[in-house]
């Protein structure tokens, strides 16, 4: 049995291919001005590449702030379903997800089933996410790519203490300015973007084994910055950034 | 213009409630009357949503609520004008939405209405939160009118005596107060059928809100904040105990005829904080999508949350108790006290929090509410955070994928 599931966020649009309770092709494409394009794009492209006709494909979930621009959808499920679903496939073990991705972050708190139990999200504020680590890159010229890494060799990470995207980027500003080296100030923005999602995160009780998905999951600084604040490891996939759209192709076999 | 635009839906023809339009009758007719006040000679008393209305009806005064007109000027999407207006004139975008847009109005007759008929004086009690302090004094000065306040102690575990006395010798001052500014004697007797009214009312519109407790809910929480808008605005009046006695009538009709607010009724929820006025049609329909109903909610109620601690025959005496504890000044214990006890007579199987940006008060606690009761009563809760007013605080994307995945748990777990 063929499903998909399309994960329309509001950087990148993710789709995932699965037969049989195995992924099999996975994508990643910029979600750009038309989310309905994306959505479709992001199909054509998964299946030219496991070639395959599209009558062959049983059902489609969408998810993500996107989901309901997606026509051809059997299904939409929110994103907090989705990728506790989706963190129990990549490791049934875990009992919280912290999903980090372009325009919020979220934690997930599951029961031993899997089942969520509760999920907080962050507020009206671009702060502690993938768009401010963005921004944040863009200010330091740094690729984001190595943002991560470069944060691990700070020796005094540098002070953020704005929760807004526009003026953290002023006081990075004034940081690079007095000549503070860029390491202290990334390993700075991952600990304020890591410190939002904890408060976030404890609220609604955090349970061990922890899994982080979304975007921001490539971001080792960012990971790291999480660990020490919750004081264990977290678990994170290669899929990581997918693992929306695998909960959305899981959750179409359920319901078929 | 095509055949089905112009056709009605019959079965949401049928969910309508047929009150409202005496309703709306009733509150057109009371805004006119206060806005003509000046032909007929009867004073105005601006007074806030919480504050003890009942003397004021026995002075024939007519008291007019600059709450009742923030959530007037949040339904019909003014808010963010006025909120900018009152921006413009050096207020802080953190101060609550009610009072910035009731400032902005004054100078300009704002609002959905030209703006509140001016007041001969205010009265400000201090039960609903500390907002009304400063708000109250501003338009004091602004109109040149003179002030009352009622200091309602906060109850952070018990009412005490001390504190008891002290409400009650502020209610003898305000009685004098009263007869200083209409410059005629106390009506005593009046005041008796005043309290027998309000009594009346309050358990009228109990009534009303415990129709609910059916299911299917006849009425929702959507319903009910527009029909309280009686119980504060003319409470202590004949009108609420007629309007409330046949809305009463039209509900219990409801329920044996099996009309429900929401068709498919399957899930029972229950709203925390003062409604998000521009949005609540939008959430009324997103929530009934998901074969949700809110059947309760701690905002209408509060209007006869006096009426345990209120004496009928010795309304005046018994008031002090009455206006200090009411929901919004108890301590968190109590609060969720109060919360756990809905849960349990509502049957609600969720609980929707607002996180009110403008209303510090009520929205300062929910956490440690929300903790009390999950440790209790095992539901899960959502919180929306938003402004009662100020749509510039509301987010439709976030706030519908919280709903949306709320309703998933709750699903899941049916």
């Amino acid at each position: 049995m063929i499903t998909i599931g399309i994960d329309v966020g509001s950087i990148t649009t993710k789709a995932v291919m699965m037969k049989d309770g195995a992924v099999v092709s996975a994508k990643v494409i910029n979600t750009g001005y038309n989310a309905k394009n994306a959505g479709e794009t992001v199909l054509e492209d998964i299946i030219s590449e496991v070639r395959i006709k599209r009558s062959s494909i049983e059902r489609i979930v969408a998810t993500g702030y996107g989901r309901n621009s997606v026509p051809f959808a059997d299904k939409t499920v929110t994103e907090i379903t989705c990728h506790a679903s989706g963190g129990r496939y990549l490791n049934p073990k875990i009992r919280s997800v912290i999903d980090i991705g372009g325009q919020d972050s979220k934690a997930i708190v599951m029961d031993e089933k899997g089942r969520v139990k509760d999920f907080a999200m962050n507020d009206k504020c671009a702060a502690g996410t993938g768009r401010f680590l963005e921004v944040m890159a863009r200010a330091l010229e740094v690729d984001l790519d190595d943002f991560g890494k470069m944060s691990l060799g700070a020796k005094n990470p540098s002070i953020i203490s704005s929760i807004c995207t526009v003026f953290a980027e002023s006081e990075i500003v004034s940081l690079i300015s007095k000549g503070e080296k860029r390491e202290n100030i990334i390993a700075g923005i991952h600990n304020s973007t890591s410190a939002r999602v904890v408060a976030m995160a404890c609220r609604i009780g955090l349970t061990a084994p922890v899994m982080m998905t979304g975007g921001v999951a490539k971001n080792i600084g960012v990971v790291k910055a999480l660990e020490k604040k919750i004081g264990h490891s977290i678990f994170v996939s290669k899929e990581a950034q997918v693992a929306g759209a695998i909960g959305a192709a899981i959750i179409a076999v359920d319901s078929i | 213009m095509t055949n089905k635009e112009t056709v009605e839906d019959p079965e949401k023809e049928k969910r309508k409630i047929k009150s409202v339009k005496k309703m709306k009758e009733i509150m057109t007719n009371y805004y006119i009357e206060a806005k003509t006040a000046d032909q007929t000679g009867k004073k105005i008393a601006w007074i806030t949503s919480g504050g003890p209305v009942e003397p004021l009806i026995a002075m024939d005064v007519i008291p007019v609520y600059p709450e009742n007109h923030g959530a007037m000027i949040g339904a019909s999407k003014m808010g963010v004008d006025l909120c900018e207006k009152s921006e413009e004139m050096g207020y802080s975008r953190d101060l609550c939405s009610y009072a910035r847009t009731d400032i902005a109005c004054s100078p300009i007759n704002g609002g959905p209405i030209g703006g509140l008929p001016k007041p001969d004086m205010l009265i400000c009690c201090n039960n609903i939160c500390g907002t009304v302090l400063k708000w109250y004094e501003i338009q004091a000065r602004y109109y040149d009118v003179p002030l009352f306040i009622l200091d309602t102690p906060f109850c952070h575990t018990e009412f005490s005596i001390e504190a008891k006395e002290y409400v009650k010798k502020q209610i003898n001052e305000y009685l004098k107060f009263l007869e200083m500014v209409c410059d005629k004697q106390f009506d005593y007797d009046r005041m008796k059928q005043v309290g027998q009214l309000s009594l009346k009312g309050q358990r009228l519109w109990q009534a009303v809100l415990d129709t609910t407790v059916h299911q299917p809910a006849p009425m929702s929480a959507f319903d009910a904040f527009f029909h309280l808008a009686l119980i504060v605005t003319l409470r202590g009046t004949q009108i609420v105990v007629d309007y409330y006695s046949s809305l009463l009538d039209e509900m219990r009709e409801r329920i044996t005829s099996g009309i429900s607010a929401v068709h498919n009724e399957k899930h029972r929820l229950l709203w925390d904080n003062i409604p998000i006025w521009y949005r609540t049609r939008w959430l009324s329909e997103k929530f009934a999508s998901h074969d949700a109903c809110l059947v309760a909610d701690t905002y209408t109620s509060a209007w006869c949350s006096s009426l345990k601690y209120i004496n009928e025959g010795n309304f005046l005496d018994t008031m002090a108790d009455g206006y200090t504890k009411i929901y919004l000044n108890l301590g968190v214990d109590k609060m969720a006290e109060h919360v756990i006890e809905m849960i349990d007579k509502y049957n609600a199987n969720g609980i929707v929090m607002h996180s009110n940006r403008s209303c510090k008060p009520y929205s300062f606690g929910q956490y440690d509410i929300l903790k009390i009761v999950k440790e209790k009563r095992d539901i899960p809760a959502l919180v929306i955070e938003a402004d009662m007013v100020d749509e510039r605080s509301f987010s439709e994307s976030q706030i519908e994928t919280r709903i949306d995945a709320f309703m998933e748990v709750l699903k899941a777990r049916k």
